[in-house]
């Protein structure tokens, strides 16, 4: 087998085609080709979350998923999220608000996970937020703010209150 | 005060909600040679060569370096303030690769490569000999004649020992009818696990050396960077960009100077390191595990006729931040439950484990366990409530440390155990509670700690601002007080916002990033002492600033300087409030004035020669599975009397993060390690079990708002202090729920399997055949 080999896949909504090494990551893709800086390396083998994005609408831990693999697919990081002239999409203007961020490197796998859970337009208890955002690991915030913030976007999206 | 005291939204946030924030690896040159280290496989012992032949063929690998090529130049690695006294600066036992290895992890060698896959592939291919020695793991055991022997220097492999004498303990304890409440009590090794690991890289430019890190301390690191390659510390150059959090890992020099070092061995190209998750476990810092004995002599009211402490710190392989974190735990002590006769002494052992240096708390949470675990004891001994206990006996108001000169000018103390009480509803839970007596049990507990605000007067404070007013009216200002995370570069503005008169805190642009080449010296992130220390120099740089704002605009309006204010962004007159000119109109004018022209800026450095008692305690309400030994945290609140708050809801985000910290500590976190061997078990996310969403209830974080006398914003230590009481906190409502009470962190299956089985409270059906 070749060591490289060409891919083709939408990134944040634009198509594209790379020759990829095999060995290598989608991390490694997404940082190294495509200078997408929010996919960040916290263990590069699944346990921390901070790698995370959208593959074909559903969260992965892009360190351990193969960029060879990722042909054909639809990846979303957390640049997809901010609009053209910089505007913020609700859930990250609730990370904002809630005082969710500190460090900020655990940040863009949270907030893509919430996108994953807000898509699905359920709702669920603030129990079932926690086992859905479990995967991530942050060491600076506890946590507590990050939840408010998906559970309050995650609630206004439903058109509910939110106190 | 309009700015300061306000819940703004931080000055990074959108940036890091957009990931757009740059870290270390983000502004990474793109011809960076990847440095990759061979670590020492063996806990202790000599290495008798290494074979670099292999390693060299690789394609890709540009040169192999090993211990037998480094300097032999000694370091220290401690973030601490440099002194000019030798008597006072830190131990210097460390080299850029060792010959004589001391610990499973060490670093012998590095690959440096052209990419990241030849220099691993190098790192395998290296074939190092040792000649092994015998080995220690236990401070103890490592103070016994005989054993190992890690530093020549240092026999027993003692690094420090200090004392505390006060009044008479032998005399004091023949009192008659004393009540001892005794206990060894037991804390693990732990690991900050900030969610980006530490790297760093470096690259010559015109004969001088740039080293851009995740680190907390660049200003330091500039003097251990000079320091380890021989290079005068002006030729250093720190740039510290944003970090993936710090909590004191990152408070110490770790891989600069090695990649710098790195770096003049291939022509000051510019060369990487970037430490694995399992690297930064081992290889970077960790929490010193420290080991307590107790012994307290209670009168029949509680109160304390005399106390005894031994406190064994495993310092691990090399000084770091050394005796200064178990000294620091020590003198908790006599401060936080006072008594008139005590004995208390601190050791600091060196043993074949990975360095133990600063870590969020700095001997706190460690003391915080065993002192609150043993005061527990002493309330169960007479029959008193336990919060009743420590309002009794802990610090009073007016208390006075004659070291520090701190004074708890309120009472603190007590009006934080009292609100923590109220919120987690303590009466009504104490006593409905008692009437559990199956497998699952509930139980409430508290914990207080005692802290302190930097690190006067043990060693320098000082803390330098730059503010330069710009052409629109709005201010840019360095600081040499670094942002890890904790929000920082927010309360800063904040404060220069209120202390320039400005209308909002986003008018002040913080320069978060630092350069040693250009950021005032300022000595970084660490002893929670940030928001304290640098509200003296913005506060003091802010004056100058506008006496120069106020000396233009006296040339340019006529009115005396002495009846101007800078209100709202606008030079105003104090008597009536009559707008005299704006900052943009003043500055542009100054700055484009054919006739006088001036760039308005202030700098200056403020020596501050203050501390200040920070306090709190924490409510801890857990339930108990017996027959499957595992706690449940319930409810847990956090009170703290942290001074005014700069900006309440970063506050409150800030005790959240602590306290997660703290339920690891006490529940979930232990690093372990071979004792076959020495070699780590669980350097990764999966095996070491920090804390998920999963594993907390929701955190509730509470202030006492009393005025800091000394701190020009009212303000001090919040950073470290919320990780202190919470371990202990739940270890006594483990107590309360059944009856045992534990002396060793953590408080996993493991360990309660052991203290159940031991109380009775299950069977062992292995142990009774």
């Amino acid at each position: 087998m070749s060591q490289y080999k060409l891919i083709r896949c939408t990134i944040n909504g634009k198509e594209v085609e790379r020759m990829i090494d095999v060995r290598a990551s989608l991390t490694d893709l997404l940082r190294n080709d495509f200078h997408l800086t929010s996919v960040k390396k916290g263990c590069e083998v699944g346990e921390c979350g901070a790698c995370n994005v959208l593959i074909d609408g559903e969260c992965y831990n892009s360190c351990i998923y193969l960029a060879a693999w990722a042909d054909g697919k639809n990846i979303r990081t957390l640049e997809s999220l901010t609009g053209p002239n910089g505007e913020l999409s609700d859930i990250q203007q609730a990370f904002l608000e809630e005082a969710a961020i500190q460090c900020g490197f655990c940040t863009p796998g949270f907030i893509m996970t919430a996108v994953e859970i807000l898509e699905t337009g359920k709702l669920y208890t603030r129990d079932e937020l926690r086992k859905l955002l479990s995967g991530h690991l942050c060491r600076c915030t506890g946590y507590e703010n990050i939840l408010n913030a998906v559970e309050k976007t995650m609630k206004r999206r439903l058109g509910m209150p939110t106190e | 005060m309009s700015i300061v005291g306000k819940s703004e939204i931080r000055v990074d946030a959108y940036d890091k909600a957009t990931g757009r924030t740059k870290y270390y690896e983000d502004r990474m040159p793109p011809d960076a040679l990847y440095v990759r280290i061979r670590h020492s496989e063996i806990a202790h012992g000599i290495v008798r060569s290494v074979d670099t032949t292999e390693a060299e063929k690789i394609k890709g690998v540009v040169k192999v370096l090993t211990c037998f090529d480094a300097p032999e130049i000694d370091f220290p690695t401690a973030g601490h303030p440099w002194s000019m006294d030798p008597e006072h600066q830190d131990v210097a036992d460390r080299r850029l690769l060792n010959t004589h290895v001391r610990y499973y992890g060490d670093d012998v060698a590095v690959v440096i490569a052209e990419d990241e896959v030849a220099a691993m592939q190098g790192v395998r291919a290296i074939k190092v000999e040792y000649d092994p020695l015998p080995f220690v793991l236990d401070p103890q055991k490592a103070m016994e004649d005989g054993a190992p022997q890690l530093h020549e220097a240092y026999e027993h492999n003692i690094l420090k020992h200090t004392s505390i004498r006060k009044g008479d303990y032998e005399n004091a304890i023949r009192e008659s009818g004393l009540i001892r409440v005794e206990g060894w009590y037991e804390t693990p090794t732990v690991q900050h696990c900030h969610i980006e690991n530490h790297g760093c890289f470096a690259y010559e430019e015109n004969g001088r050396i740039t080293v851009v890190s995740s680190t907390q301390i660049p200003h330091i690191v500039r003097r251990v960077v000079g320091q380890a390659i021989g290079r005068p510390w002006a030729d250093v150059q720190i740039i510290k960009p944003y970090i993936g959090g710090g909590f004191g890992n990152k408070q110490d020099a770790l891989y600069e100077p090695l990649c710098a070092w790195c770096s003049t061995q291939v022509g000051g190209r510019p060369v990487r390191i970037d430490c694995s998750r399992e690297e930064t476990f081992v290889s970077n810092r960790v929490r010193h595990a420290i080991r307590f004995h107790i012994t307290s002599w209670i009168r029949k009211d509680g109160s304390m006729a005399a106390r005894k402490v031994d406190l064994f710190s495993n310092q691990g392989a090399y000084a770091s931040h050394g005796h200064s974190i178990v000294a620091k735990a020590m003198g908790s002590f006599p401060q936080l439950y006072p008594c008139d006769n005590m004995e208390c002494d601190a050791y600091t052992v060196y043993t074949n484990l990975p360095a133990a240096g600063a870590m969020r708390g700095y001997g706190m949470p460690q003391a915080s366990f065993a002192n609150d675990s043993n005061i527990e004891e002493c309330a169960h001994a007479i029959g008193m409530d336990p919060v009743e206990y420590r309002n009794r006996y802990i610090m009073p108001q007016g208390f006075e440390d004659g070291f520090s000169k701190n004074v708890n000018y309120y009472d603190s103390h007590r009006e934080c155990l009292e609100k923590g009480k109220e919120l987690i509803d303590y009466d009504r839970k104490v006593r409905e509670f008692a009437n559990d007596k199956g497998p699952i049990r509930r139980g409430i507990g508290c914990a207080s700690f005692w802290y302190n605000t930097a690190v006067w007067p043990i060693a320098l404070e000082t803390s330098s601002n730059r503010m330069l007013l710009n052409l629109d009216g709005t201010v840019t200002m360095q600081c040499g007080e670094t942002e890890i995370g904790q929000g920082a570069d927010t309360a800063f503005s904040q404060m220069a916002a209120e202390a320039i008169g400005l209308k909002s805190y986003r008018d002040v642009h913080v320069v978060s990033c630092q350069d040693t080449d250009v950021t005032p010296t300022g000595l970084g992130a660490y002893a929670s002492r940030q928001t304290y220390v640098a509200g003296f120099s913005i506060r003091q740089t802010a004056e100058l600033l506008k006496q120069k704002i106020f000396a233009y605009a006296n040339k340019l309006t006529r009115q005396s300087v002495d009846n101007m204010e800078v209100r709202d962004g606008n030079v105003v007159r104090k008597s009536d409030g009559k707008v005299l000119i704006s900052l943009s109109e003043l500055a542009m004018t100054a700055q484009y004035n054919q006739q006088d022209s001036e760039h308005i800026t202030a700098e200056s450095t403020f020596t501050i020669k203050n501390n200040a008692y920070s306090f709190g305690c924490t409510f801890a309400e857990v339930e108990v599975d017996i027959p499957m030994c595992k706690v449940t945290v319930k409810n847990i609140v956090n009170v703290h009397d942290c001074g005014n708050l700069i900006n309440p809801a970063l506050a409150e985000a800030q005790v959240h993060g602590g306290m997660s910290m703290a339920i690891g500590y006490g529940l979930s976190e232990q690093l372990l390690f071979d004792p076959k061997t020495g070699r780590p078990l669980n350097n990764n996310l999966l095996d070491y079990k920090l804390s998920t969403v999963l594993d907390h209830p929701d955190l509730e974080a509470a202030f006492i708002e009393n005025p800091e006398p000394t701190s020009v914003f009212g303000t001090k230590a919040l950073g470290e202090p919320p990780a202190c009481s919470g371990a202990p906190a739940i270890r006594n409502a483990i107590y309360n729920a059944t009856g045992v009470a534990l002396y060793k962190l953590p408080m996993n299956p493991h360990n309660l399997f052991a203290a159940f089985t031991e109380a009775g409270l299950i069977r062992d059906p292995w142990q009774e055949g």
